[in-house]
């Protein structure tokens, strides 16, 4: 594979950049692969990656029914933060803020990893003192935060409505200084075309119609291009995990519903921190392109659509403009929508199931996108050992069964109240 | 925007509702003896399917009550609605 690099950028210059390779193949699906990873999103490739490049597993294949970053991991407001309180959630995020921080170096591919910092709104007393609380124990297993009142965060977020009279007046807020953003193509095609360089097969437009499972052993997979045997196959289809959970007899404590988001027509930079309205259903960056990208909370019913509906997205914009008024002077440019695995306590799924060499990577809710190297790099240890990482040894599946749960936000089992 | 009819005040848009889930989810019997994989699927496990998906909507601007309605979660088509207490068939 051609390095790329300022010296092969000026090389390929001379040929009009006609003889750049290919960043992966298009090769025809073999009989059978040591480890099959059905999902070519984000989670899926990065699991690929970090098989072959930690456990030196290269026989495998990622199965995608559609093409690589169609999916969340083009859907998503590249949001990258590890701002958790519980101890499992925090030290998995702040690993995975290890591994973006040398992403590019690391896969040759420039992801514009952008540390520009994230600023959680608080909007009362009580607020601040949660705030307190979180920001304490992100300190504590090592990660950034910093505790802003009032006047601080004007001086961060001045074009904010900080008038007395609001129904959600701004006290204060959290910040993780380290948190920021990526450019999530980059992530996809990055991962994809290390993997693929690796020896990994990536099958596009390949359907999974169903498995081959005997005595409690997983055989195989059967797809629109014919049948792959494998003796381990990792599931990875976020908003796709309750189909596939079918075909296997499975019911998971996942429910599949619909996230919008939205960006705006590019403006001069004007906002150079992620920020979230949490009270308001609502949360912005600015692009690099000068886009402001925009996001909200579910549409609020299973849905399989892959496009949103008007009242979720008027709502988020009513309440981005309450938080933001210089919003209402700017146009739309684009709003799309995505299918979320959303779980019953708000984290994820790495684990293993009772079917043997079938493991499950699934739960996302909002946090997928950030989660990619740490979900990949775990998911294939996972796979390649046979046993968890402790990194997610909490994102277990009996979890629900034992009482276990990491439940973030404090929601509880009604996956769409926000 | 989905069109829901309300079986008591007829077709309302969707900003009047309030979602309730999955309808066919049944609380295990009180009295009986329960397993732990009961609670579990009463309380976590769904099946959320794509395609036809019975589930419970409050008509919070209107009425109030609870409905069941069946809908199709990838194409938001509504097939039928019922009262809540009308058994699905």
């Amino acid at each position: 594979m051609q390095k790329y690099s300022v010296f092969n950028l000026v090389k390929n210059a001379l040929s009009n950049h006609e003889n750049w390779d290919l960043a992966w193949k298009d090769p025809t699906p073999k009989k059978e692969y040591d480890v099959v990873i059905i999902g070519g999103g984000g989670h899926g490739l990065a699991t690929a990656y970090y098989l072959a490049k930690e456990h030196n597993i290269t026989n495998v294949a990622i199965i995608e029914k559609g093409w690589i970053g169609g999916g969340n991991v083009g859907r998503n407001t590249t949001i990258i933060r590890s701002n958790y309180m519980h101890d499992d959630n925090a030290l998995f995020s702040e690993f995975g803020m290890d591994l973006w921080r040398k992403m590019s170096q690391d896969l040759n591919y420039n992801v514009m990893f952008s540390p520009r910092g994230i600023i959680n709104l608080a909007h009362s007393d009580a607020q601040m003192n949660t705030y307190a609380r979180r920001g304490n124990s992100m300190r504590l297993n090592g990660i950034d935060a910093v505790l802003l009142n009032r006047e601080e965060v004007r001086e961060i977020i001045p074009m904010a409505d900080f008038s007395e009279n609001v129904r959600f007046p701004i006290f204060g807020g959290l910040m993780q200084p380290s948190a920021g953003t990526a450019r999530h193509d980059a992530v996809a095609w990055g991962y994809a075309r290390q993997a693929d360089d690796m020896g990994v097969d990536i099958i596009q437009n390949c359907e999974v119609i169903g498995f081959d499972v005997s005595a409690g052993k997983i055989n195989g997979v059967r797809t629109s291009r014919g049948d792959i045997k494998a003796k381990k196959i990792g599931l990875c289809v976020a908003g796709s995990t309750n189909i596939l959970a079918e075909k296997l007899n499975m019911t998971l404590p996942i429910e599949t519903h619909l996230l919008q988001a939205c960006v705006s027509e590019p403006v001069k930079p004007v906002l150079d921190k992620v920020v979230t309205f949490g009270a308001g259903h609502f949360y912005i960056s600015q692009s690099d392109k000068g886009e402001m990208v925009m996001g909200g909370d579910l549409d609020g019913y299973n849905s399989y659509a892959q496009r949103g509906n008007l009242p979720t997205l008027q709502h988020v914009l009513t309440e981005g403009i309450a938080m933001m008024p210089f919003l209402s002077k700017l146009k739309m440019l684009r709003t799309w929508g995505g299918i979320m695995d959303m779980s019953m306590d708000g984290s994820p799924i790495i684990d293993k199931t009772h079917i043997e060499g079938l493991y499950l990577n699934c739960g996302w809710c909002y946090g997928g996108f950030k989660a990619t190297p740490a979900s990949g790099w775990t998911f294939a240890h996972t796979i390649a050992q046979d046993r968890v990482h402790e990194l997610n040894a909490g994102y277990s599946l009996n979890r629900f069964n034992t009482g276990h749960l990491l439940d973030e936000k404090g929601l509880g089992t009604k996956t769409w109240i926000s | 925007m989905l069109h829901i009819k309300c079986p008591h005040c007829g077709m309302r848009s969707q900003n009047e509702f309030s979602y309730g889930g999955d309808a066919t989810v049944k609380r295990p019997e009180l009295g009986k003896e329960i397993s732990d994989q009961d609670w579990d699927n009463f309380v976590y496990n769904r099946k959320s399917l794509r395609g036809k998906h019975w589930e419970l909507w409050q008509h919070l601007s209107g009425c109030r009550q609870w409905i069941k309605v069946q809908r199709d979660t990838a194409t938001h088509e509504i097939f039928k609605t019922l009262k809540a207490n009308e058994e699905i068939s």
